[in-house]
């Protein structure tokens, strides 16, 4: 296996039919995703990084072109690629070890028995820093602790690549700083492959290897890829005030403010 | 709903009684702690307990009108009272099967109803679940129901009686037909509106048939079928009373109907508070099973 081409999308098209006939979402989209890279999918809302995202998870198939990962084509939602969702999407009747035990059942319940599947659970939700929450019901906890429940449920089932939709988007400023360095430590530990959505562009660059932008739709596309070259272990305070983080984050403004910021997506 | 039309202008006024308070508790600031605790139990009285009582007494008022008006056919408040004393003083009595105490009548009603609704939950609510999840089934019974439900369960009392030969499983039979629309129709909605986040979680975890049916539809559709049984149990014992009036036997609609051929309009009156009662109960009781069922939605 090809590490440095561990997910691979070519040509692919995504059109639904609407009452007014095809729209077509996205279009010529062509990437690749190495082993263990963080990848994120960034551009302004209605641009289809979302259905990018579903494609991958395979959640929705392409109308053309062929989307492989680890060499073999996408062909529905499976367990190697877990998803976070934006708004967590809990059940709010399981315990957060129950919400997450349900994944890991499913994974690995063939191959292990019950206190060793029970003992995935736990270290999940160690690894995320809810050891305290075992028990309690997702209407219990905040809203930065249910998504750190979904992280937890993704990374539990030990996924060949962690999809992120807007993961952060629905916390607070403060919650999501924390809750982005502490992805970026977990990431830094299981080496996780990851492709993220995001509409935050320090986020983007802070957690990311690549950055890939999306030009407006309809019939959106690859914009732009920029490869974020900075050193691991990052420090958000740090970076701050570093050349090349400004640098970065200066090529992605100017690529959806003004390249991409004045076309306003028809009604 | 009814109840939520009934709290709404009580937490208003509530909520207006708390603002004028904090704005009158100002320019008396020597009334000591005592005189605003004797105002919080006035307000109570006035806003908690009075208009119940109001509402009651103008009931019993109009039905004394009534009552003088129809030179006493209607008999009145008073009159019914001491009756009813008398009835329920000993309910459980059997003098042969036309005439049994107003408990056994009761109990033999709530039994039917039990009986019919059971039948018709074990039915409906699997058929519900299909209805809902597959779109064929949908498609296939929508018709149906949509032609048949408007019918009077009654309509279909002659049905049971012919296919059934007897009184008692006919009524039954009418009870099944009423209570099971409510059912079919609530989990085939509450299946539809299960949030699709959660059968995206279920497709990207992968989880067989049998997970997403015990931990995502069945949790997520049981508010919406509670409702059905709360529909399906308020209805049935609507139903009930009409059909044993046709039947006979035990049961408080053929209590109603013999009273009325002995001219015992004191008892009619009584069976009258007596079904209230006992459909007031149900319904509070289902209520409370369906409030401890309900969990946080995820929002979007």
């Amino acid at each position: 296996m090809n590490d440095s081409k561990f997910i691979q999308i070519q040509g692919v098209e995504q059109a639904f039919k609407t009452p007014k006939g095809r729209f077509v979402a996205l279009q010529g989209i062509d990437l690749t995703v190495a082993k263990g890279e963080f990848v994120a999918l960034i551009g302004h809302s209605g641009c289809g990084k979302s259905t990018l995202l579903n494609l991958i998870a395979g959640l929705t198939r392409p109308t053309q072109g062929t989307l492989l990962c680890a060499n073999r084509e996408i062909a529905g939602p499976g367990p190697d690629r877990a998803m976070v969702f934006q708004n967590h999407s809990l059940l709010p009747w399981l315990t957060c070890f129950e919400n997450i035990y349900l994944g890991v059942e499913r994974v690995f319940g063939r191959t292990e028995k019950k206190p060793q599947l029970q003992q995935r659970t736990d270290d999940a939700l160690a690894l995320v820093g809810l050891t305290h929450a075992t028990h309690k019901r997702p209407g219990e906890i905040s809203g930065g602790m249910k998504q750190r429940v979904g992280i937890a449920r993704a990374l539990a089932m030990e996924p060949k690549v962690l999809l992120m939709d807007e993961p952060f988007g629905a916390l607070d400023a403060l919650t999501r700083a924390k809750l982005q360095d502490e992805l970026l430590a977990i990431v830094q530990k299981t080496q996780s492959t990851v492709v993220m959505v995001t509409h935050d562009v320090d986020e983007a660059v802070l957690l990311s290897d690549k950055i890939v932008m999306m030009t407006n739709g309809p019939a959106a596309t690859i914009g732009e890829v920029l490869s974020v070259k900075l050193p691991c272990p990052r420090n958000r305070v740090e970076l701050a005030e570093d050349r090349h983080y400004v640098m970065y984050r200066k090529a992605v403004i100017d690529f959806l403010y003004t390249r991409q910021g004045h076309v306003e997506k028809a009604a | 709903m009814v109840s939520a039309v009934f709290h709404s202008p009580l937490e208003q006024a509530r909520a207006d009684v708390a603002a004028s308070r904090s704005t009158t508790a100002a320019p008396i600031p020597t009334s000591p702690r005592s005189g605003s605790m004797l105002r919080g139990v006035l307000n109570y009285t006035v806003l908690k307990v009075l208009p119940p009582l109001a509402g009651l007494a103008l009931l019993v008022l109009l039905w004394q009108i009534t009552s003088i008006k129809t030179a006493g056919s209607i008999p009145t408040p008073a009159e019914t009272w001491v009756q009813a004393l008398q009835i329920f003083s000993d309910p459980f009595y059997r003098n042969g099967p036309n005439d049994q105490g107003i408990g056994w009548n009761v109990l033999a009603s709530l039994q039917r109803v039990a009986v019919g609704f059971g039948l018709a939950a074990l039915v409906g609510i699997p058929a519900g679940f299909a209805i809902g999840r597959f779109a064929f089934l949908g498609r296939m019974f929508n018709p149906l129901i949509s032609l048949l439900r408007p019918v009077s369960p009654l309509a279909w009392l002659p049905i049971g009686l012919l296919v059934f030969k007897g009184a008692n499983p006919a009524a039954i039979w009418t009870i099944f037909i009423c209570s099971i629309w409510p059912m079919v129709i609530n989990t085939a909605v509450g299946v539809q509106r299960v949030p699709s986040d959660y059968m995206n979680v279920a497709k990207v975890l992968n989880l067989s048939e049998w997970k997403i049916l015990t931990k995502i539809l069945f949790p997520a559709v049981l508010p919406y079928m509670l409702t059905g049984v709360r529909l399906a149990v308020s209805t049935a014992w609507l139903v009930i009373v009409a059909a044993e009036m046709l039947t006979g036997g035990v049961g408080v609609g053929f209590w109603v109907w013999d009273e009325w051929n002995n001219l015992n309009v004191k008892n009619i009156v009584i069976a009258i508070f007596v079904i209230g009662i006992v459909g007031l109960v149900l319904e509070f009781a289902l209520i409370k099973l369906a409030t401890a069922f309900t969990f946080e939605e995820v929002k979007s």
